[in-house]
């Protein structure tokens, strides 16, 4: 089985964002990079299929040279090869044009029969890049999995469960397919320093916009068809109110207050 | 002249529930800048009584796609469905609720047609001829807006319970244009095979009410009183990343930046210090009531009322007074 995992470097979650607004971009000074937290679900999922199936697995990254450490973390992991997906013309790429490139890469891996994405990224929030990369390669849409039952690559079939509004969906589809992970699906493992070791001299491979075919003008700032047109801080929330006072006094008027609101029924 | 501003209705089973003609109200504002008219634009397997309810809440025209093939919900279908409506009327936007189910439609209509969309919106605005889709970016810190240049539709998907819903008004109605759009089963590569209904049913992103908890609750006891206090008040129970992680509650439960964003009108947060990655899923809340027992906590700058102290003496306490004060 060919298995391929999108993965994409984001600023740590604990670090506070600077954006330098007259420029429009950010400011990366201090800043730590991390694998996206969803991705490090898919990627596990990815090597736990490795392992229940058989097969060999192919990480994808999109984004400038830093983003190696992100495949170097994954080559650790034990994935066989990696491919980052780096030119200056993919840069200001929206939601459509970074899909249009990884399903160009992942036509460039060839034959693979499903692939794993964290089902949304911590830093662009926008959780539609799996659905998007379906479409466009015309794989099986599954979204939002909580658990993989069964993956038959032969028999063309994968069998998921999906955390939906209300419930659990099983869904039976067609391979190949684009599996979006939510957090939880499984443990992701830390690697070992050996396997770091080993990741730390392997040579990662770089795939430019004309390696992948794609037409440098449809992508990146010059083909997102989303412009920015401002960015803004938004105003700060009122300064809130410190209720003082001994518990019974405090737990009076703060229910006082929260009835007044109408909202409670 | 302007398009029109066509407003997506979500619905599973056909079942009707007032939440999906929520976008109708900001649909209407829309189109009255455009001097457009606000549409309503529906797929499913029976959707008579979804576009009189449409009508009711103010769309002037419903477009319809029926069939078979879209009994229950499968987003790859009434993806290929919406795609098609939207690529053979190409209103000026069409607006999506940005649930799991909304999400999976608008981005499989928006990549059929081959463009991006705007997520998690919380700003609409005509502004230049075109509507300007403003959401959040970085936890909040930022607000970003954008307009999609070559999108014909522009798509957004629009973070629920962001814009008022409309008023309902049974005496409007509207006029129903249903197309035909073939589409077998052997057209599609999913299949619903089952449905587990969710023992706890947790809707965050609905809810009105979440009382949530975080690290300072101290164990998974915590949640128990949370409860207590969410049920009187006919709320959800939410959890922060840390909580979660110490696997005191489910993940369904999480609210941030790694698990949902929410709008609640009251967001009661307990025990929970206020990281960037947990304000990132709240700050929007209409009113925000922290309680914790650390006064430097970052919450309370987030907080609409604060109380320092701890969450076993207040939240009991809060629950005994709004007991005698609803008089329940």
């Amino acid at each position: 089985m060919k298995i391929a995992v999108c993965l994409k470097q984001v600023p740590d979650t604990e670090a506070e964002i600077k954006w330098d607004i007259p420029k429009g971009t950010l400011s990366r000074d201090g800043m730590d990079s991390i694998t996206n937290p969803f991705d490090e679900f898919a990627l596990e999922e990815a090597l736990l299929t490795k392992e229940n199936y058989d097969g060999e697995i192919v990480a994808i990254s999109m984004g400038p040279e830093g983003a190696k450490d992100v495949l170097r973390n994954a080559l650790a992991l034990t994935v066989d090869q990696v491919a980052l997906c780096t030119d200056d013309a993919f840069a200001g790429s929206d939601t459509y044009s970074t899909a249009s490139v990884l399903a160009a890469a992942i036509k460039k891996v060839g034959d693979v029969d499903v692939v794993f994405a964290g089902k949304q990224s911590t830093d662009g929030n926008t959780g539609v890049v799996g659905a998007e990369l379906a479409a466009i390669l015309g794989f099986s849409p599954l979204t939002q999995v909580a658990k993989v039952r069964s993956i038959d690559a032969a028999g063309k079939k994968i069998v998921v469960e999906r955390a939906v509004e209300g419930g659990t969906e099983v869904v039976e589809a067609k391979l190949p397919a684009v599996v979006s992970v939510i957090k939880g699906i499984n443990e992701p493992r830390l690697p070992n320093l050996m396997g770091i070791r080993k990741a730390s001299k392997i040579d990662i491979p770089q795939w430019s916009a004309g390696d992948l075919g794609v037409d440098a003008g449809k992508v990146g700032a010059a083909g997102a068809s989303t412009k920015v047109v401002e960015i803004a801080v938004p105003p700060p929330r009122g300064a809130g109110e410190i209720l003082k006072g001994e518990i019974e006094e405090i737990a009076n008027t703060i229910t006082d207050k929260l009835i007044d609101l109408k909202v409670i029924k | 002249m302007a398009n029109d501003v066509w407003v997506y209705i979500e619905h599973k089973d056909g079942a009707i529930a007032p939440m999906s003609f929520e976008l109708l109200g900001i649909g209407k504002q829309l189109a009255d800048a455009f001097g457009s008219s606000v549409c309503a634009f529906v797929v499913g397997d029976k959707v008579d009584d979804l576009a009189k309810e449409a009508g009711a809440y103010g769309a002037a025209k419903v477009y319809a796609v029926e069939g078979d093939v879209f009994k229950g919900f499968r987003g790859e279908a009434y993806a290929k469905a919406a795609a098609f409506l939207l690529d053979k009327y190409k209103p000026e936007i069409a607006l999506f609720r940005a649930t799991i189910m909304g999400t999976d439609v608008a981005a499989g209509a928006a990549a059929q047609l081959g463009f991006g969309l705007c997520t998690d919106t919380i700003g609409l605005a005509v502004d230049g001829g075109k509507v300007k889709m403003t959401r959040a970016a970085f936890g909040g810190n930022y607000s970003v807006s954008v307009v999609n240049e070559k999108a014909a539709p522009q798509i957004a998907t629009v973070r629920p319970k962001a814009f008022a819903m409309g008023e309902k008004d049974v005496s409007k109605s509207a006029e129903v244009i249903k197309e035909s759009f073939a589409l077998a089963d052997a057209d599609l590569s999913t299949k619903v095979v089952e449905f587990i209904q969710s023992a706890t049913s947790v809707n965050l992103v609905e809810a009105d009410i979440i009382v949530s908890g975080g690290r300072g609750l101290g164990n998974e006891q915590g949640f128990t009183v949370l409860q207590q206090l969410a049920d009187l008040l006919g709320g959800a129970v939410g959890a922060s990343r840390a909580a979660v992680d110490s696997e005191w509650i489910p993940y369904e439960h999480q609210v941030g930046q790694t698990g949902k964003t929410v709008k609640p009108k009251i967001y009661i947060a307990c025990g929970i210090s206020g990281a960037i990655q947990h304000l990132a899923g709240m700050r929007t809340s209409d009113c925000i009531v922290a309680i914790n027992k650390d006064p430097d906590a970052p919450i309370f700058k987030a907080a609409t009322f604060g109380i320092v102290g701890d969450y076993k003496e207040v939240v009991p306490k809060m629950i005994e007074k709004f007991k005698s004060k609803l008089g329940k």
